[in-house]
């Protein structure tokens, strides 16, 4: 099976394996942060690192669909930040 | 034709794992680093060159798999590239309000973290 995969499939799953060895990282930082704005900080490279594995299935199976679900993971992830900054700086979101 | 569509493949795969090593480099610099101030580091590789190559690696592969040049993944990039300085200064902004610590050679040395300062 391995000496029949193309060498696009290759970097596919090479870039995928990557992809979780970030996710463990930042997921290690999320535990163990000593201060709330380090989670956030994490988190937020979490999903920005979410982007690129949705990329990659719209790669590996060949459609186009799957970019609506990325554009969705970075408009949430932008606010959901936003918001728990704002909760850190002022103590409620909405003033 | 063949060989052109085994270069555009090698290409595609090595954007791939380019985009992927970016973003393991961020996540060692979001452990390995001691401080809050330098951890702002990680956000900001994974944001810009991880996703932008893997954005890249899009527009190639699908360039020579539907044969028609589109760039919707531009309207994700730039939407990234406008959101990402915006949530690394409310973070920054909302780290220097709850004064955490940093370290001694940590440069820059904002006013806020300033105790002398402060106490004048």
């Amino acid at each position: 099976m391995l000496g029949s995969m193309s060498i696009l499939e290759w970097g596919i799953w090479i870039s995928a394996l990557l992809y979780m060895v970030a996710f463990c990282l930042n997921a290690y930082r999320v535990l163990i942060g000593p201060s709330l704005p380090d989670r956030i900080a994490a988190l937020d490279t979490m999903y920005m690192n979410a982007i690129g594995p949705v990329i990659l299935m719209g790669i590996s199976t060949g459609t186009r669909f799957d970019f609506e679900a990325a554009m969705l993971i970075a408009m949430f992830g932008f606010l959901s930040i936003a918001a728990l900054c704002k909760y850190l700086l002022r103590g409620m979101i909405i003033e | 034709m063949e060989y052109l569509g085994f270069l555009v493949e090698l290409v595609v795969a090595l954007l791939l794992v380019c985009g992927g090593l970016t973003a393991v480099v961020g996540g060692i610099g979001m452990v390995r680093f001691n401080d809050f101030y330098m951890r702002m580091h990680g956000p900001a590789m994974s944001s810009t060159m991880a996703l932008g190559c893997m954005i890249l690696a899009s527009i190639l592969f699908f360039w020579f798999h539907t044969g028609t040049l589109r760039f919707p993944e531009l309207i994700l990039t730039l939407f990234v590239l406008i959101s990402a300085p915006v949530s690394a200064h409310l973070l920054t902004m909302s780290a220097l309000h709850l004064k955490l610590p940093r370290q001694s050679n940590t440069q820059g040395g904002p006013f806020e973290l300033n105790e002398k300062i402060d106490q004048d």
